[in-house]
This record gives C-alpha cells, structure tokens and sequence, in this order.
C-alpha cells in the first residue's frame, strides 16, 4: 500500500476572474519509507504540491490520498490533528521557535500538539537530540546555532512525535552546500533509523541525487510518470 | 497549561523595552485610580462624618411637612407626645439603631442687654446628644470640651455669633421667643461654650438644655421637632430608613396620610452632592484606566501577532490546534494585565502607607484642621485589580483570534 498516492491532481489558484494553474493533473505514488525528492524549476509547483501533501492546502480536482485519507474531507481542525499526529515539517528557514532552547523546540510537538506524559516526553526528547548530533547543543538558543544545527534541530522536532511522513520544501536552500549534505544525508540516515517517509524539494542537482526516487516536475506537471530511480522497500 | 505560561512569558521577556513600557502604564493607572479612591474616599468618609457624627447623624425623623418648612422652625409642626413615644418604640426594635436624640428647635431673639440678633436654638438633652453626635462636643473651643455637653440653664453659642456679638464664655445672655400661642417669653442663660462653624445646615445653631426649651416656648408637653439617629454600622442607612418607614408607616393623621417622615443625612446635607460628584470622577478615572489599559494592551498584543506571523505558520503547520495558538496570545495579554496589577497595587498600598505616616491635612471651613487618612479596602483593589486583568484579556482576544485563524501557507510565506 502506498502512503501517498496522487491521482489526476489539479490545484488551480485564483484571484477573481484570473485561475493559475499551478498542478496540471499528476499522478504519482510514495511508498512507506521512502526517500523521496521533488525537483524542477522555480515556479514549476514543487511547494503547492508539498503542502498539499502536507495537509496544509486542499486539491482543485484529483484525489489525494495521504497515509490512505483523502485529504479533501479534512477541515481546517481536522486537518491540524491530522498533521499534528501523522506528518512533520522541515522548512527552509528552519523556522524554530526563537524564544525555545533546542530541547524545548524539540519538546513543543509533544506539549502543545500532542501531549504526552513527561517522563516519556524527556526520553523520546533526549533520543532524538543524539540521533541528530546535538545532544552536547540542548540548551543553546536558535541565535546561538548554525544553520545546520538549526535544521538538525529542525529535523529532530519533525520526528520527536514519530510522524510518519515528513515533509521538506527546500530545506537546505538557506545552508552552504556541505552542511546541505550532511542535512540530507541526517534525513536518510533517520529514514533508516525510524523508518519514516521523507519527501523533500530542492532546485540543486547534487542534493537531488541523493533521493532514491526523484520525481521531476516542469510546469505544474510529471512528464516521466513513474518517477526516476528505484522504491526503496523496508 | 504551565507550558503555554512558559512560553508566553519567554515571548514577553523577549520584547523587554515593550513590555516594560505597557506594564509602566498599566502600573501608573493602577496607582492612579486606586490613590485618587483612597484619598477620595478618606476625604469623603471625613466630610460625612463630620456632618453625621456632629449635626445631622444618619437618620432623621420629622413630622411631615417639617423639613420642608424648616427654615422657619415651625413650632406647629412638632411631633406630638404621642408620636415621639411610637417613635421611640419603633427605634428599639430596630437592632441596628445605636441611639437617638430628642430636639426641640425654634427660633428666637439673642440679646447680650446690649445688641440683640436672630438665632436657632437646638433644645437638647445633653447626654443623649452627644451620644448620637459623638463629634459635637470637638467643635466647642478649647477648654471647652470636656464635661457634659450641657447643664440647665447654660447655651452653646455659634462662634460666628459669638464674635460678632463679643459673647465670652460665662457671660449672661437672654434668649426671648415667641410661643405657638403667640406670647413672648424670655429666659436668661450663661454661656457654657462657643461651638466653631460648619457649612451646611446646622452648621449655626445655638443649644439649650430641652427642658429649658420648654419652658420658654411654654410647652408642657414632650413635644419634639426631630429625632436624630445614630446607626451601628452606616453601611446599612437605606436598609434601616426603609424599616423604619415601614415602621412609621401606621401613624397617619386624620386625613390617613403618614404623620412622619424619615430623612437621611444624605436628604438633608448639600454635601450629600459633593459627594456623589467625587464618585462620579471616580468612575471617569476608572473609565480612564480601562482606556489605557485597553489601547495598550490591544497594540502591544497586535504588534506581537504581527511580528510573529511566521512562527504563527510553522506552529499551526506542525498541527497545533487554534485553540492552543489563541491561548498562547491570550497569556501574554492576560500576564501583562496581571503584572502590571501586582506592581501598580503594591505601589499604591506603600504610597498609601507613606501618606498615612506623612499625614495630609486641610482646613474645612472655619473647621480645625482635618488628617485625611486614606486607606483601600481589600475589596476594592481586587475589584480595580480584577477590571484591569479581565479588560488586558479582552484587549488581547482580538489579536490572539487573529493569530488563531492564520491560515499556514499564508503565514509561512510572510516575510
Ligand atoms: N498562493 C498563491 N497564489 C497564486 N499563485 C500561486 C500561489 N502560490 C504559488 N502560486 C503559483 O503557482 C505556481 C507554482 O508555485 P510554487 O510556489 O509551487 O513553485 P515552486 O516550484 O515551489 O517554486 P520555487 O522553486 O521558486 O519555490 C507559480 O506559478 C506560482 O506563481
Ligand atoms: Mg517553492
């Protein structure tokens, strides 16, 4: 069973009288632990399928189906504890909560989203701060880290309420390219270690060929159907 | 919840100079209003006084039509012997009445043997008197006060009458009224005391003993133009008026209508309007301070949604529900309130304090000077303190609505 699956989706923006097709009709699908990149010129639509994979934006016309929902019967509530329980985000700013240490921005997910009991809280904290490398930066403010570490920290948050899916637009399109790759390759690794879903965007070619499926999208639309490179199978 | 206080309070410290500046605010209206209440107040529960606990006392029971006439003392207008005594019947069954004073009051001619005035004599019995007014006896003169308030035979003269007629105390003096039947009748009297001024009705009038009284307006009878009644606990004046109209209520004249009427010291005394006119701009300053405490609060609380636009995004992106986000807000409001209510009240209670050591005092008309003590109930600084908080709540309620109802994608992409 696939946990994303797109059929002949359409989203068309408007503004009064003016539609922007955005997505044309695609059709793709994403397995279970997978390591997904979506690539493709600016304006191409990398970020409107995104968030509509990511529950933030609803569909024109298709279907889509995340996790085996159909994503346009959720409102606006049901859709934020969808997210809430299902799927994670790494943003390309990093987008950390300034007035949070790396602990507590990891821990926001569990108090204010979910709410899990303290104790477990602090394990599940404490186990993803060393399985992203930042166990020594606990304490530290986001002003006080690097890029890098920020989306350490950031990638760390996305999982910490064992999300199935998480959801990456760009995420290292604000790092240097060194720190770009050892972003991406902490994403693989915690596929590995999780078994999560990671789906990310990127305009960099060398990024892209870390992905073990990519899907190249020109124009709102998926000209090679099936996708380049082979589905990973846990 | 603890949680959603943490990070309200971190958002808070973070924007330092801000904060400070609206808790500054809320802290000087706080100060504001509660030391204009208490001194206020002080002043007011002093002016009263004075005209309860040394002229009118709380209540006042006439014959109807008396008050009305009362410029002219009518002695046709007294209230039969009969009448007093259901009076005094219906007083001790009232529990809160901590007693009462007989007056008998007419008008007469004053004469030195050398200059001759007009005066309104107050007959009294001395020591129901000064019970029911336990501040007259402080506006005799010095020297004057200790004692009984007065003896057969002796008069308290108004000092304003008393300078102008170069009365001294000890000094003979002649006091000649008409009577009901019209005779005139006089009586001669020493001077006990010279009693100082107060403005308001009253304020002039010249004592004798009741039954000296009597004696000269020829009145064998217990007849008394007004009672004067002190209540245990002025808090319960309407309550007590309203039970001893009732009580009164079945002594009626031949026609059937009420024989008496009930007055309280507000009915009688023009400073009853002052005094309301000092709650009236107490309730503008409160006005005053749930206006700032509103503007600011509501700009402070829609300049913080506003920079944070983004994070707004990325914490409803991660699924936190509105709820959660308009609570978030609401805090941060709602912490301010509560911060600047803590410190504004306890500035207040020691400026309070400060002045109670400092003691401010003023002249009151021909008065001895008056300390104004002011004090705060407790009731009344968790009222204001309680408005302030509920009013930086709904100040924030709009902004903390705002942030709630951001869609993320929106909120994401601001810049
Ligand atoms: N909120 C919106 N309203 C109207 N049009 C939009 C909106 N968001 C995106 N679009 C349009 O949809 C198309 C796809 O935009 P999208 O942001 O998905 O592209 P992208 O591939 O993410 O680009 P980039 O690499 O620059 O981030 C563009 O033509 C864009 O102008
Ligand atoms: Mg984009």
């Amino acid at each position: 069973m696939s946990l994303v699956r797109a059929e002949n989706l359409t989203k068309t923006y408007r503004f009064g009288d003016i539609a922007v097709p955005a997505i044309k009709g695609v059709d793709f699908s994403i397995d279970p632990a997978s390591f997904v990149c979506f690539v493709g010129p600016s304006g191409s639509g990398k970020s409107t399928l995104l968030n509509m994979i990511g529950c933030l934006d609803q569909p024109t016309g298709g279907t889509l189906k995340v996790l085996g929902t159909d994503i346009a019967t959720l409102d606006r509530r049901a859709a934020a504890r969808f997210r809430g329980e299902n799927i994670g985000f790494v943003f390309q700013d990093f987008n950390l909560i300034p007035v949070l240490t790396a602990y507590e921005n990891i821990e926001y997910p569990l108090i204010m989203v979910q709410e899990w009991p303290a104790k477990k809280r602090r394990q599940q904290v404490l186990r993803l701060l060393a399985a992203v490398g930042m166990a020594d930066q606990a304490n530290k403010r986001p002003d006080q880290m690097s890029g890098g570490q920020k989306q350490r920290v950031a990638v760390a948050r996305a999982l910490v309420s064992n999300a199935k899916l998480v959801l990456a637009d760009e995420p290292t399109a604000n790092l240097d390219h060194d720190t770009a790759y050892r972003i991406i390759e902490l994403m693989r690794k915690m596929r590995d270690e999780f078994g999560t879903t990671f789906v990310f965007s990127t305009h960099d070619p060398k990024i892209m060929g870390e992905a073990e499926l990519t899907f190249v999208l020109e124009d709102g639309r998926i000209p090679d159907g099936a996708g380049k490179g082979e589905t990973h199978h846990v | 919840m603890s949680n959603v206080l943490k990070i309200a309070a971190r958002n808070l410290l973070r924007y330092q100079r801000r904060t400070l500046l609206t808790s500054l605010l809320i802290v000087i209206g706080m100060v504001a209003v509660l030391l204009f209440m208490s001194v206020s107040g002080s002043f007011k529960a002093i002016m009263i006084g004075q005209f309860t606990d040394s002229v009118l006392g709380h209540l006042e029971v006439h014959r109807k039509g008396y008050v009305a006439a009362i410029d002219a003392l009518p002695l046709n207008l007294n209230m039969s012997p009969q009448a007093a005594v259901k009076v005094e019947e219906a007083l001790k069954q009232i529990g809160d009445v901590e007693t009462w004073s007989p007056r008998l009051k007419f008008g007469a001619m004053f004469s030195t043997f050398v200059e001759t005035t007009s005066i309104r004599i107050n007959g009294i019995d001395p020591q129901r008197e000064a019970a029911a007014l336990p501040l007259l006896s402080g506006r005799l003169g010095a020297g004057q006060k200790s004692g009984p308030l007065l003896a057969k035979g002796e008069i308290i003269v108004p000092a304003l009458l008393a300078s102008g007629m170069k009365v001294k105390l000890g000094d003979t003096v002649v006091l000649v009224t008409t009577n009901r039947d019209g005779s005139v009748n006089g009586k001669n009297f020493t001077v006990r005391g010279i009693m100082e001024g107060l403005s308001g009705p009253g304020g002039r009038d010249g004592y004798v003993h009741i039954d000296d009284a009597r004696e000269l307006l020829r009145i064998p009878d217990a007849e008394v133009s007004e009672y004067v009644i002190r209540l245990k606990d002025m808090t319960h004046l309407n309550a007590v008026a309203k039970q001893l109209k009732q009580a009164l209520e079945g002594l009626s004249n031949t026609e059937g209508k009420p024989l008496l009427e009930v007055h309280t010291w507000a009915d009688l005394s023009p400073f009853a309007n002052i005094a309301r006119m000092i709650d009236v701009l107490t309730l503008f300053i409160k006005i005053m301070l749930v206006a700032i405490v509103l503007v600011s609060v509501m700009n402070v609380m829609i300049m913080a949604v506003y920079e944070r636009i983004r994070e707004i995004g990325t914490i409803s992106a991660i699924g936190t529900s509105p709820g959660k986000i308009l609570s978030l807000f609401l805090c941060e409001g709602l912490m301010l309130g509560v911060a600047g209510t803590l410190v504004g009240s306890v500035i207040s209670m020691i400026v309070i304090y400060a002045l109670n050591i400092w003691k401010i005092s003023f002249v009151f008309g021909q008065q001895q000077t008056v300390v104004l003590s002011p004090s705060l109930g407790l009731g009344q600084v968790v009222a204001i303190a309680g408005t302030v908080i509920v009013v930086a709540a709904l100040a924030s309620l709009q902004p903390a609505w705002k942030a709630s109802r951001m869609d993320p994608i929106t909120a994401l992409r601001h810049v």
